[in-house]
C-alpha cells in the first residue's frame, strides 16, 4: 500500500449533516416508541403526539415530523417554563418532569408534557421531551362547557414524576385517581417517559459513536443554519404589512379573528390585535397554541425544507393583546382550544395571499370534526333504562381543505393539523356506536379553478338504541370557508338528528334513544374563478358525481 | 431425502429476467431481458437456454419455482383489469378518505394515492353487519340481482367485494358472490373475508381492491405458463414465491395474487436467512442493495420479521402513507430511495441530499455515458476507487471515471466549496448515513438491537457499502455471499412452502371462549394444510399457531406463538404469561393488572424444501493471492492510498485479505477498508471482519 500525495480536506460539514440527520432520527425513534405504547385511542390511531430533543438552555433542536403542529411548538416553549422552574444544574440523571397546565404545556388539559434531562459523561447534555393527547382528566369531560379551567379537569403543575429512576406513588395514585379511565391514565404516562428514556439510550450512543463531549457547538450550528435558511426565504419578499378578517361561529356568537401580518427582511410578525374578546366558555386560546399554529402556517408557506428548530421559530413572532381570544388567561376555560386555533393559518393566510398568491390554500374547514361521544348513562337512568354499556370515544372527523394555487382541495383530510381518522371497525368494536354512514358529500367543495376539498356526512346511531351524548365543538356551521381569488365558499357544515332536528356546534347534547346523529362535515373553499375551471376536471366531477 | 433433486427458479425484474438452474447441487445462472406484454417469452427462453446447456428438457425438472414484480408494476403503472367496488351502503368513499391524513405535514401541494377503483365504479348495497358480526341489515338480494346487470353495462372484468366487518361474518359477501357469478360468468370476485379478512375497513377494503385489480392480468399470465410449461412437457410443479416469503400453487397465486406483490425482496431475505443456517449465525441483519433502492430486514434464528401490512406504489419519496396500503403476510423490511442510481443533489439551504430519486437504467450515472449528467451513487464509488472500473458488468459496460468526476463536481463540489473526491466521499457517506439510519429506527420499531448483528449484503450496491454501514452500525462482521447479483432467484430456491391463514376474532383474554376458538383454530389448521399439502410431495407439513394480543387500550399488537398442541383448548394464563414475558422484552417492562385483549388469530402451514446438499466447499488453497491491479481507493476517513484489486474468482477458501482491498467480480465489488479484513470461508463465502471491534472485545 502506498500513500498517494493528494491532500484530502477535513469533511467537517458532512460530518455535520450526518449528525444532524442522526438527531432527527433519535427523535423520529422517540415519536415511535410513544405511539407503540401509548393507550388513548387518538395517540395510536390518529398520531396526537410530539416528541423534541432540546438543548440544556431550553432551544428546541430537534423534533420529529408528527401529526401535531399545535403540540411541536408549544412543547419548544414548554421546556423552557420546566428550566424555570428546575434548574439545568439541578437536574439529576433518571429524572422525569411531567406537567398539563394549559399555558406552560400544549393548551388544554388532555396534553401532558413529559421532560427527561439526557446526561452523558456524568454531565447533562439536553433534554428530551415529549407529550400526547390522553383521554380523560376528570372534570366535565373533553368538551368546550367549562366555565373555567378548574370546572376542565385534574390540573399538575410541573412536578418531577420520576426522581432518578424512583417513581413518585402518590403522584400517580392522584392521577389514577382523577380520572374516569386511570389504567389508561397511568399506562399513558409510563409511556411518555417511557419513549423519552429511548430518547436518551440513542443520544447516548450517538455520542460514543461522535466523540464531541459537548453538544453546543453542533446545537448552535443547527440553529443558526436553520435560521439563515428561513431569512433566506422570507428576504425576496415584498416588505410591508397586510391585514386580514375572517369571521367563524364561535360558542354562543360570531368571533372574528384578525390578523396583521409585517414581512421585514428577517422577520415575520403576526399579530392579532382586534380579534374578538374572551369567550365564556372552554374554546379560548392560550398564546403558545395560537403562536403555534400561525408559525406553522407561515413555515408551510415560506419555509417547507426547513426543519422545525428554535433558529427556524425565531423568524416569526406572534403577539395578541392579553384577553382575546387567541391570547386566554388563567382562569379562562380552553378545552376546545383547537377549534379557533386551527382557524388561523387560514386568517396568516389571508395576509399572505397578498404577497404570495401561490403559496397559500383557499379557506378549508381548517377545525378538526372531532366527535366526542359518550354513554348517557344519567339519561338511561332517568329514562328508565337500567344498563347501558359504558364508553368514551373520540372519533376525528376531517372536512375539506382549500383549493391550492396549483391543484384541487383534499377531501376529507385534515388541515392544518395532521392527524388520521380512526376506522370506525376499531370504534364500533370498542363502544356499542354504529356508524351508518361515512363518504364523501358531493357538492361540498367550493366551486373555482380549482375545487376546494368535499367534507363527509356521516351518521351514528347506538346499536342497543340508547340515547347517547356528543360533545360537539364544531365549527364552521354559521360562517363557511371562503374561497380565494373568485373561488366560491365551500358547504357549510351541519350538525342534527335523523328525526329533524338541528343540533349546536358547541356543547354536551343528547341523542335521543333511538335516534340518529348526522353529521356533515365543510367542504373547502375554491382558488380563482369558476369559469377558468378546465374541462377534463369538469368531467372527472361528473363522471365520479361529486357535483351537487 | 433426495438430494439429486433438479429444480429451476425464475425471478422477473422490472427489467431483467433472472434464471437459476440447479442440476444435483450445481448451479448455473443466465439473465435474460423481461418481456413486458408476455412475461412468459423471457421465462421459457431463459429456461431453455440453461436446460440446453446441461442437455436436459423440461422433463428432467423435479421443481419449478418463480417470483415476479409483474403484480407490483400493474399497479404501479395503473393497467389493471376494469375493476368495480360493491361494499356497504354508506361506504362508498372509504379507499379515497383514506386514512383522512397528510403523509408530508409542511408540504401543502402534496398528491394523495389515488384509489385503483373510481368512484363510478364503485357500488353500494344497504346490507349491515356488527362487530360482533350479528346481522343490522339482512342483505336485500333484489339489490344484487340489479347490480348483476348494471356491472354487465359497464363491462366489468373483475369485482371486490369489501363489506364493513365482513371478517367477523362472511355470510353477505359470498352470497353476494354467489347471486352475481351466476349473471356474470367470465368476471373474477375477490371477497375481503377471503383476500384479507382483518379488521379496520380502509386496508380490508383496500387490499381487496388490488387484489381484483391485478387478479384477470395475473391468473392470465400464469395460466398461459402453466400451458406454455405443459406443452413442453414440464411435469413438476409450478410454485410461487409470495411476499411472505413462503411458495404457494399457482392456483393460490392465481386467486390471490395481491399476496405476490413483494415476492422479490422476499427471496433475497430467504438467501439471507439460508446463509446465516450455513455459517451458524442467530442473528443477522440483510442488507440488499440494487439500482433505487436499499432494503435492509431482521432475521434471527433463520426466520425473516414478519408483518401484515406494506404500502405499495408510494408516490412520493418513499414517503409512508403515501401509497396504497395491502394488508397480507409481508417479510418485514424497511426500503429506502438508497441505491447506485440515486442522485445527489444540493438543496436550498446547502445541505447534500441523497435520493430517493433515480437515475436508474435511462439515462443512468454520469459515468454510463449514456446522456446522464447528474451525479450518483454509482459515480461517487467509481471516483472513490471502490469501482473496478475495467471489469464492470463483466468489461460489458465501459465506466468513465471524468465523467462521473465531472457530475459530481459540477453538481455537489462547487455548490459546497468541495473538490470532486471530497464531495464523493460525502455523498458516499451521507448514502451510508441514511441507510444506517433507516435500519436504527427500524430495529427500535420492533425491539431489536442490531449492534449484535452479522451483515449479510447482496445485490450489485450493497457489497460497497456494506463494511461502512456495518461500521456505523457497531457491527463486527460482514458477509458477502457467493451469487450475491442473482441473490432473490437464489432465495427461491431456498424458501419452505408455507401457507399463512389470519382470522380476526376480537375479545378480551379473560372473556375467550375457550371452545369456539378452537373450532376456529382447528378449521384455519384444515384450510392451511389442503393448500400445502397437495404440492408437498409427501413431505411433512408442519404448523404454527400465533395470538396477536395488546394491553386493553393500546394500539398495537405483539405476537405469541401458541402451543403446538391442537387437541387442548387454549390456557389463557400461559398466554398472558408468554405476552408479558414478550412485552418486557420489547419495551422493557411489562404493566401489572392490565387488561389483555387478543385481535388477531394465525395459522401457517410449510412444507420444507427437501433437504438437499447446496452447501458446496469451495477448495482451500494454500497459494497466496496476488492482485490483478491497483485503484486509487479514497477510504473512509478521507485518505487515499493505492489499494490492490483482486479477482473474486481467484481466490480460495482460506484466503485472508487485510484492508484496504476491493475484490471484484462482474455483478459487484466488495470494498475492504482499512480496519477490516476479508477471509474466504469454506463455502466461498467472503467473510469481512472489523478488526477494531475485535480488538476492543478482546480488551474487555
Amino acid at each position: 500500500m502506498q500513500q498517494t500525495d493528494r491532500p484530502i480536506p477535513a469533511i467537517n460539514e458532512i460530518e455535520f449533516q450526518i449528525m444532524w440527520n442522526r438527531l432527527i432520527a433519535v427523535v423520529e425513534e422517540q415519536a415511535q416508541a410513544l405511539r407503540r405504547t401509548a393507550f388513548s385511542p387518538i395517540v395510536r390511531e390518529s398520531g396526537d403526539l410530539s416528541a423534541g430533543f432540546f438543548h440544556p438552555d431550553g432551544r428546541m433542536i430537534a423534533q420529529a415530523v408528527t401529526g401535531t403542529p399545535g403540540h411541536v411548538n408549544t412543547m419548544a416553549a414548554s421546556v423552557r417554563h420546566f428550566l424555570a422552574r428546575f434548574p439545568a444544574s439541578s437536574m439529576k440523571d433518571g429524572d422525569v418532569y411531567i406537567t398539563n397546565d394549559p399555558w406552560l404545556g400544549t393548551g388544554h388539559l388532555h396534553d401532558f408534557v413529559a421532560v427527561t434531562p439526557a446526561f452523558f459523561a456524568g454531565s447533562m447534555v439536553g433534554l428530551f421531551a415529549s407529550t400526547c393527547h390522553f383521554m380523560d382528566v376528570g372534570g366535565i369531560g373533553f368538551g368546550p362547557d367549562g366555565r373555567d379551567v378548574f370546572e376542565e379537569g385534574f390540573y399538575v403543575p410541573p412536578l418531577k414524576m420520576i426522581a432518578e429512576g424512583k417513581l413518585d406513588g402518590t403522584l400517580i395514585t392522584l392521577a389514577r385517581s382523577n380520572s374516569r379511565y386511570p389504567a389508561e391514565m397511568e399506562g399513558d404516562l409510563m409511556s411518555l417517559a417511557a419513549c423519552n428514556a429511548i430518547g436518551v439510550g440513542r443520544l447516548r450512543e450517538m455520542l460514543g459513536e461522535f466523540p464531541l463531549g459537548d453538544l453546543t457547538p453542533l446545537c448552535d450550528q443547527i440553529v443558526s443554519r436553520s435560521r439563515e435558511a428561513a431569512i433566506a426565504a422570507i428576504a425576496g419578499l415584498p416588505t410591508g404589512t397586510t391585514t386580514a378578517e375572517m369571521v367563524i361561529d364561535g360558542y354562543d356568537k360570531p368571533v372574528a379573528l384578525v390578523a396583521t401580518t409585517t414581512i421585514s427582511s428577517d422577520l415575520v410578525k403576526v399579530d392579532f390585535t382586534g380579534t374578538s374578546g374572551l369567550s365564556a366558555r372552554g374554546i379560548n386560546v392560550p398564546l403558545s397554541y395560537a403562536q403555534a399554529y400561525s408559525t406553522y402556517a407561515i413555515a408551510c408557506a415560506l419555509f417547507p425544507q426547513v426543519p422545525n428548530n428554535s433558529g427556524s421559530l425565531s423568524v416569526v413572532e406572534v403577539t395578541a393583546p392579553e384577553d382575546t381570544m387567541v391570547n386566554a388567561q388563567r382562569p379562562a376555560p380552553v378545552s376546545s382550544r383547537h377549534v379557533i386555533g386551527q382557524m388561523l393559518p387560514d386568517v396568516v393566510y389571508g395576509c399572505l395571499a397578498q404577497i404570495v398568491p401561490d403559496k397559500v390554500l383557499a379557506e378549508g374547514a381548517s377545525s378538526l370534526w372531532n366527535l366526542i361521544l359518550e354513554d348517557a348513562h344519567d339519561a338511561c337512568l332517568t329514562q328508565g333504562i337500567g344498563q347501558t354499556a359504558r364508553f368514551s370515544a373520540l372519533s376525528v372527523q376531517t372536512g375539506g381543505t382549500g383549493a391550492r394555487p396549483n391543484d384541487d382541495g383534499l377531501s376529507a383530510t385534515a388541515f392544518p393539523s395532521g392527524v388520521s381518522g380512526v376506522p370506525i371497525e376499531i370504534l364500533e368494536t370498542m363502544t356499542p356506536l354504529v356508524f351508518w354512514r361515512k363518504e364523501l358529500r358531493p357538492g361540498s367543495g367550493g366551486q373555482g379553478r380549482f375545487r376546494g376539498g368535499l367534507g363527509q356526512t356521516i351518521e351514528i346511531g347506538h346499536r342497543d338504541n340508547h340515547p347517547f351524548y356528543i360533545y360537539a365543538a364544531l365549527d364552521r356551521i354559521e360562517h363557511t370557508a371562503r374561497g380565494r381569488f373568485g373561488g366560491a365558499e365551500g358547504g357549510a357544515g351541519y350538525l342534527g338528528l335523523k328525526s329533524g332536528p338541528r343540533l349546536r356546534g358547541k356543547g354536551k347534547q343528547l341523542v335521543p334513544a333511538g335516534d340518529t346523529l348526522v353529521v356533515q362535515t365543510p367542504g373547502g373553499g375554491g382558488y380563482g374563478p369558476a369559469g377558468e375551471r378546465d374541462s377534463t376536471r369538469i368531467e372527472a366531477d361528473r363522471i365520479n358525481q361529486l357535483e351537487n | 431425502m433426495n438430494a439429486q433433486m433438479n429444480r429451476v427458479s425464475v425471478d422477473i425484474g422490472g427489467t431483467f429476467t433472472d434464471v437459476v438452474l440447479e442440476i444435483a447441487g450445481e448451479r448455473s445462472s443466465t439473465k435474460v431481458l423481461t418481456t413486458k406484454r408476455a412475461p412468459e417469452e423471457a421465462v421459457l427462453e431463459g429456461v431453455e437456454s440453461l436446460l440446453a446447456q446441461k442437455g436436459l428438457s423440461f422433463a428432467d425438472l423435479d421443481l419449478f419455482l418463480h417470483g415476479t414484480t409483474l403484480a407490483t408494476n400493474a399497479i404501479i403503472e395503473r393497467r389493471g383489469a376494469n375493476t368495480a367496488l360493491v361494499t356497504t351502503d354508506g361506504f362508498r368513499d372509504t379507499i379515497e378518505i383514506g386514512s383522512e391524513s397528510r403523509h408530508d405535514q409542511y408540504d401543502i401541494f402534496i398528491k394523495k394515492p389515488q384509489p385503483l377503483v373510481g368512484r363510478k365504479h364503485r357500488f353500494v348495497i344497504g346490507e349491515r353487519v356488527a362487530a360482533d358480526g350479528s346481522v343490522l341489515k339482512a342483505l336485500p338480494e333484489d339489490q344484487v340481482a340489479e347490480l348483476g346487470k348494471t356491472l354487465k353495462t359497464a363491462g366489468i372484468e373483475s369485482v371486490a367485494i369489501s363489506f364493513i366487518h365482513a371478517y367477523a361474518n362472511p355470510a353477505h359477501e359470498l352470497k353476494v358472490r354467489e347471486v352475481l357469478s351466476a349473471a356474470l360468468p367470465d368476471v373474477t370476485f375477490s371477497l375481503s373475508c377471503e383476500v384479507c379478512p382483518e379488521v379496520r375497513e380502509y386496508e380490508r377494503t383496500s387490499t381487496t381492491v388490488a387484489n381484483a385489480y391485478i387478479r384477470p392480468i395475473m391468473a392470465g399470465y400464469l395460466g398461459r405458463l402453466k400451458t406454455e410449461l405443459a406443452q413442453r412437457g414440464l411435469r413438476a410443479p409450478l410454485l410461487l414465491m409470495t411476499s411472505g416469503g413462503g411458495l404457494t400453487t399457482v392456483d393460490q397465486a392465481a386467486a390471490f395474487p395481491i399476496r405476490l406483490v413483494e415476492s422479490g425482496p422476499a427471496g433475497g431475505a430467504i438467501l439471507a436467512s439460508k446463509i446465516a443456517g450455513d455459517c451458524g449465525l442467530k442473528e443477522i441483519v440483510s442488507f440488499d442493495m440494487g439500482g433505487t433502492t436499499a432494503k435492509l430486514c431482521l432475521i434471527d434464528n433463520g426466520t425473516p420479521l414478519k408483518s401484515r401490512s406494506f404500502e405499495v406504489d408510494r408516490t412520493e419519496r418513499f414517503l409512508r402513507g403515501s401509497g396504497l396500503p395491502v394488508r397480507i403476510p409481508v417479510i418485514e423490511m424497511v426500503e429506502i430511495g438508497a441505491g447506485g442510481g440515486s442522485i445527489a443533489q444540493v438543496d436550498s439551504l446547502g445541505r447534500l441530499t441523497v435520493g430517493p430519486e433515480s437515475a436508474s437504467s435511462e439515462p443512468g450515472p454520469a459515468c454510463y455515458n449514456r446522456g446522464g449528467n447528474r451525479p450518483t451513487v454509482t459515480d461517487a464509488d467509481l471516483v472513490l476507487g471502490r469501482i473496478d472500473a475495467t471489469n464492470f458488468a463483466g468489461g460489458k459496460v465501459g465506466l468513465r471515471r471524468d465523467l462521473g468526476e465531472k457530475a459530481l463536481g459540477d453538481h455537489v463540489g462547487s455548490p459546497l466549496s468541495l473538490e470532486s473526491v471530497v464531495a464523493a466521499s460525502a455523498v458516499a457517506a451521507i448514502v451510508e448515513e441514511n441507510m444506517s439510519n433507516a435500519s436504527r429506527v427500524h430495529a427500535a420499531e420492533h425491539g431489536k438491537d442490531l449492534r449484535k448483528r452479522a451483515m449479510i449484503a447482496f445485490g450489485g450496491a450493497a457489497p460497497m457499502h456494506a463494511a461502512q454501514l456495518a461500521r456505523k452500525l457497531g457491527l463486527e462482521k460482514v458477509i458477502v455471499p457467493i451469487g450475491a447479483g442473482v441473490g432473490s432467484a437464489i432465495g427461491f430456491l431456498e424458501a419452505p412452502l408455507a401457507y399463512e391463514i389470519v382470522r380476526s376474532r376480537h375479545s378480551r383474554l379473560a372473556d375467550v371462549n375457550e371452545g369456539a376458538i378452537h373450532d376456529l383454530i382447528l378449521q384455519m389448521h384444515a384450510e392451511a394444510i389442503s393448500v400445502v399439502e397437495p404440492a408437498a410431495n409427501g413431505r411433512p407439513v408442519e404448523m404454527r399457531t400465533s395470538a396477536f394480543l395488546r394491553y386493553v387500550g393500546q394500539g398495537h399488537e405483539l405476537e405469541v406463538d401458541l402451543p403446538l398442541d391442537t387437541s387442548v383448548n387454549i390456557d389463557p394464563t400461559k398466554l398472558r404469561q408468554r405476552f408479558e414475558e414478550h412485552y418486557s422484552a420489547v419495551f422493557g417492562r411489562f404493566l401489572e393488572n392490565h387488561a389483555i385483549e387478543i385481535l388477531t388469530w394465525a395459522v401457517t402451514a410449510t412444507a420444507n424444501q427437501p433437504l438437499h446438499d447446496t452447501v458446496k466447499e469451495v477448495r482451500p488453497t494454500s497459494a497466496k493471492p496476488k492482485p490483478s491491479g491497483w485503484t486509487d481507493f479514497v477510504d473512509f476517513d478521507g485518505k487515499s492510498v493505492k489499494a490492490p484489486v483482486y479477482l473474486r474468482a481467484e481466490l480460495g477458501s482460506g484466503h485472508s485479505i487485510a484492508g484496504p482491498a476491493v475484490i471484484t467480480e462482474s455483478e459487484t465489488n466488495t470494498v475492504v477498508p482499512a480496519h477490516f479484513e476479508v477471509a474466504v470461508d469454506r463455502l466461498g463465502h467472503l467473510e469481512l471482519t472489523n478488526t477494531a471491534i475485535g480488538v476492543a472485545a478482546a480488551a474487555e
